[in-house]
């Protein structure tokens, strides 16, 4: 029997007509066209289909549908501002932190979360956020290294397009 | 060389921008419409068993089911080396989860609960579970008739054994080389399977359209591999070359996985079947681990002669790979480390026997490394055995045997130019090698180090051929379509670069994307390493072209001295006018006016192409000496500064550091990034990742709750890359490959560090800390 449901998805209210049983990665995939949580194990282990509910980062595998009625979900297609990435974007990008890119919007979005509350992390710290999302290529420290230079450096990732090819 | 103003450059990713803002489509990201069709496959409970009767009549009555197909509409073979694997399963299953039959349906619930009802009647047989039960006297044989399957030139099937390839090496006489030695030392070292874990699962989406054309689009390292052996398995269909075109997003991660053919062959099959419907197949995670390849399992036996003043005379090596049920791709493993079992030394008297070995196990097959990692491992771990034995410093025993250019190699031939020297005294220095990390006396912990060397050639067919097209845009911007893809190591960044050097077009301008097979001109295949050497080749010729095609054009309109006519700055120049200078842009499409207001010249489009035409796979099959298999070796080596808890055997890493040989880092940001990667790639494999099979040879660990890969927290302190840079004399700018070379050394520099630290030598894989903390409660007693 299928059931309204209705929630924030990336600041737009979205209605969608869905299962009780169906998981919220596949709604989101399949029925809303948002494809930037990815699927890469099913069952919570690699983080790649992470969204933000309500601001906390979420595996949208292990989550049913229903359970995000009248709550806000955001994927990195919600994370743009006036079409610009984010600093933390630009940052990522500045730094090649990502190979395949896979596991990237997962990535993104649990460091956006840690970035809320902390606004200076050390190693330790954006390790743990980001310990949840499997990454196979990278070996990590690139990623963290786009965190840390953010963080240090704020003014320059500014809300303005990676324009130089060549890294300064 | 300090005039290159675009190689060597750490350029900021071209792919940057999509993959960060979500803008990159996967396999799964497409949208195929209403029409899509899902299918499901049902899979073998045994290792080993006949089939003897498949009764789909339920699942066919399920509303909603499509079609249900069998190996009876498919009795057909392929394989990229070797035909020996099939579509669906004939006559008998030979692991665990092979595709016995495919339901399709209009949903993937509808295709799940269907596949449940087909019903499959087997006859048990007895698995083949070890190479020591597949090598025993009156085996049971997993392929009967192997001595008739197709096979590329360079494979000797051993008929009537459970043996696919044998590969041998003769150089010199080992039996002297061991007789003149000083001191003579054999040991057997042993590796397990691993599985590559590319965070995205295989997929693939086939159409065969009303016209009779069949699409595939697929998660691949190998889209016209994929073509061409779609073309050949399902040419009794009636289809051609001409009929297939496969297009493929990007990929998720590859590391060999998504190389050749294997789980895609279903999609390009179960289309055939829905005329005009697309039919999409995804790998869950723990079809990933057992239904496409994995990394082969190795006993490596190995036995070196050795003179007092650490000159080897001799090395015998004894490769017995479990190479799993089918092998079409895995054989080529087994071939390329045999031609290469003696590591980057110089060794007169060499003898080489590397077995390709049917097992009931999941088909074995490329894994970043390629069969390297696996005997490195034993073979490293034999020449700090032997360094000790003979009373010399590990690393000053490499040093003196290192391969230098212009040494015989295994198979004849010259050892191409090679910084390992300095590879090797960088390493040491950088690991602060001699020096002791002195730990707390009242600490449970002690450190050690460790240091290896590595190399590794590409493993080709000897015409894996490359080629580029470049086309301009109006704006003089410009396009470069190739074949190569982008798995995650920035080689359409390094493609731009290299356009970009020739033609003096800022990398901005350049875009390079994921191929079409029938828009983009042919590459091989997106393995070996080569992707940088080969196709960086054909890329720079095409460039080169176009700059041929500017010059013919202004010499021949504007009567400019070809000879003085140059590129800069997106302008075409000449040395003996300084005051031309025509922007690209205004007749790279259009042309160039003349007085009379007709135009000269036209779009400018360049192509290039790249084959090692000096590459041979013909040799005497007693002694591999004769041809030229492989194009170079890059070479290198690695040191680890290793932590160990004497309680726990828990392991912690401080430091390693990787020095590598790339002739020329094109981008060295992006080379770093592969070494970083495959560093912690290749730690895992040493010290957890661990690929368990029951007595019935099911896996017993397919997904990462159980089969554990590397998180943020989980990497070393410090990686230091040090890139050599000793040109490649066929290389662009002098370039030559890495991805695959970083991950190799990583589990001998640890199993050396625990002997450095600890006294305890561990001759198995994975070395975890249960394993280390058993050890030393053993050595203890």
């Amino acid at each position: 029997m299928k059931r309204k449901l209705s929630f924030l998805l990336n600041r737009r209210q979205v209605h969608v007509e869905v299962e009780p049983q169906e998981i919220l990665l596949d709604v989101l995939r399949d029925r809303l066209g948002i494809k930037t949580p990815k699927c890469g194990c099913d069952r919570g282990d690699c983080g790649s289909c992470s969204v933000l509910i309500d601001g906390k980062t979420v595996r949208s595998c292990m989550v049913l549908a229903m359970e995000v009625a009248g709550l806000a979900v955001t994927t990195i297609e919600g994370l743009l501002e006036n079409d610009h990435l984010t600093p933390l974007q630009e940052s990522f990008i500045h730094h090649n932190s990502f190979q395949c890119g896979f596991c990237a919007p997962g990535i993104i979005l649990s460091a956006t979360e840690l970035l809320e509350h902390n606004t200076h992390p050390n190693d330790d710290e954006i390790k743990e956020a980001i310990s949840g999302n499997l990454c196979r290529c990278t070996g990590y420290q690139p990623i963290i290294d786009a965190i840390k230079d953010l963080t240090s450096h704020p003014e320059s990732f500014n809300r303005t397009d990676v324009k130089k090819e060549v890294k300064s | 060389m300090s005039s290159l103003k675009f190689v060597g450059q750490d350029a900021i990713r071209i792919d940057g921008k999509a993959k960060v803002s979500g803008a990159a489509q996967y396999v799964d990201d497409l949208e195929f419409g209403p029409g899509l069709l899902f299918a499901e496959i049902v899979e073998s409970p045994f290792a080993h068993a006949e089939i003897l009767k498949i009764d789909t009549s339920k699942a066919e009555r399920v509303p909603g089911v499509i079609k249900v197909v069998t190996g009876k509409d498919f009795p057909f073979s392929f394989g990229l080396y070797l035909q020996d694997r099939y579509v669906f399963a004939q006559d008998r299953v030979r692991f665990v989860g092979e595709q016995v039959a495919a339901v399709i349906a209009i949903d993937i619930v509808t295709a799940k609960r269907a596949a449940k009802l087909v019903t499959v009647t087997y006859k048990e047989l007895t698995p083949v579970l070890t190479v020591e039960d597949a090598l025993k006297e009156h085996p049971l044989l997993l392929h009967p008739n192997l001595k008739n399957y197709k096979r590329v030139p360079w494979f000797f099937p051993q008929a009537d054994t459970n043996i696919a390839h044998l590969r041998k090496v003769r150089k010199g006489n080992t039996d002297d080389g061991l007789n003149n030695a000083d001191l003579v030392f054999e040991d057997t070292y042993t590796v397990p399977r691993y599985a590559h874990c590319a965070i995205e699962t295989h997929g693939a989406v086939g159409l065969y359209d009303l016209t009779g054309r069949l699409t595939v689009w697929a998660a691949s390292q190998s889209p016209f591999t994929q073509r061409n052996l779609f073309a050949e398995a399902l040419a009794p269909l009636g289809l051609t070359h001409n009929d297939v075109r496969v297009i493929a997003p990007f990929v998720g991660g590859g590391f060999g996985g998504k190389a050749g053919v294997s789980m895609e062959i279903l999609a390009a099959a179960l289309a055939t079947t829905v005329r005009g419907n697309p039919v999409k197949i995804i790998w869950s995670r723990a079809q990933e681990f057992y239904n496409t390849y994995q990394r082969q399992g190795l006993v490596a036996k190995t036995k070196i002669g050795v003179k007092k003043d650490g000159t080897i005379t001799a090395l015998e090596q004894t490769l017995y790979w479990d190479a799993g049920a089918y092998v079409e791709y895995g054989a080529n493993v087994v071939n390329a480390a045999g031609l290469s079992a003696t590591g980057p030394y110089r060794i007169p008297n060499v003898k080489i026997d590397s077995y390709c070995i049917y097992t009931n196990l999941p088909p074995g097959g490329p894994y970043r490394g390629f069969g390297y990692s696996e005997f490195l491992f034993g073979l490293e771990s034999h020449i700090n055995e032997t360094a000790k034995r003979i009373g010399l410093d590990p690393v000053e025993f490499r040093r003196r045997n290192a391969i230098q250019e212009g040494d015989i190699l295994n198979y004849g031939g010259h050892m191409n130019p090679s910084g390992l020297r300095e590879c090797i005294d960088k390493a040491a220095e950088a690991i602060g090698w001699g020096k002791r990390v002195e730990n707390a006396t009242e600490s449970t912990k002690v450190t050690g180090k460790g240091f290896a060397c590595f190399w590794k050639a590409p493993a080709m067919p000897p015409n894996a051929a490359s080629s580029a097209f470049i086309k301009f845009n109006e704006d003089g911007s410009l396009n470069i379509l190739i074949s190569a893809m982008e798995i995650g190591q920035g080689l359409l960044t390094v493609m731009a670069q290299i356009a970009a050097e020739v033609l003096t077009v800022p990398i901005s301008k350049i875009r390079v994307e994921v191929p079409d097979t029938d828009r983009n001109p042919y590459e091989w295949q997106t393995v070996a390493s080569h992707i940088t050497w080969g196709t960086g080749n054909a890329v720079k010729k095409a460039a080169e072209d176009c700059r041929e095609q500017i010059f013919d054009l202004v010499e021949h309109a504007l009567g400019k001295k070809r000879e003085d006519l140059y590129l800069e700055g997106e302008h075409v120049c000449s040395r003996s006018d300084p005051t031309f200078k025509k922007p690209l842009r205004e007749f790279v499409i259009n042309g160039l006016m003349m007085s009379d207001g007709t135009f000269r010249g036209g779009p400018i489009m360049g192509r290039g192409m790249f084959m090692p035409e000096f590459a041979s796979a013909l040799s005497d099959p007693e002694t591999s000496q004769g041809g030229k298999p492989n194009v170079h070796y890059t070479v290198g080596a690695a040191a680890v500064e290793l932590e160990i808890d004497r309680e726990t055997g828990r392991m912690r890493i401080p430091k390693v550091v990787l020095a590598v040989d790339v002739g020329k880092a094109i981008n060295p940001d992006l080379v770093r990034g592969q070494v970083v990667g495959g560093i912690v790639q290749g730690i895992a494999t040493v010290l957890y990742e661990d690929m368990r099979f029951n007595e019935k040879g099911r896996l017993l660990n397919p997904n990462f709750t159980d089969y554990k890969i590397p998180t943020s927290m989980d990497i070393p302190d410090e990686i230091i890359s040090i890139l050599v840079e000793v040109p490649q004399p066929d290389g662009p700018y002098g370039a030559r490959g890495v991805g695959e070379h970083t991950m190799i050394p990583a589990a001998p520099i640890i199993a050396n560090a625990i002997e450095d630290a600890l006294g305890i030598r561990i001759k198995s894989m994975p070395i975890t800390a249960e394993k280390v903390a058993l050890e030393i409660l053993r050595a203890k007693k």
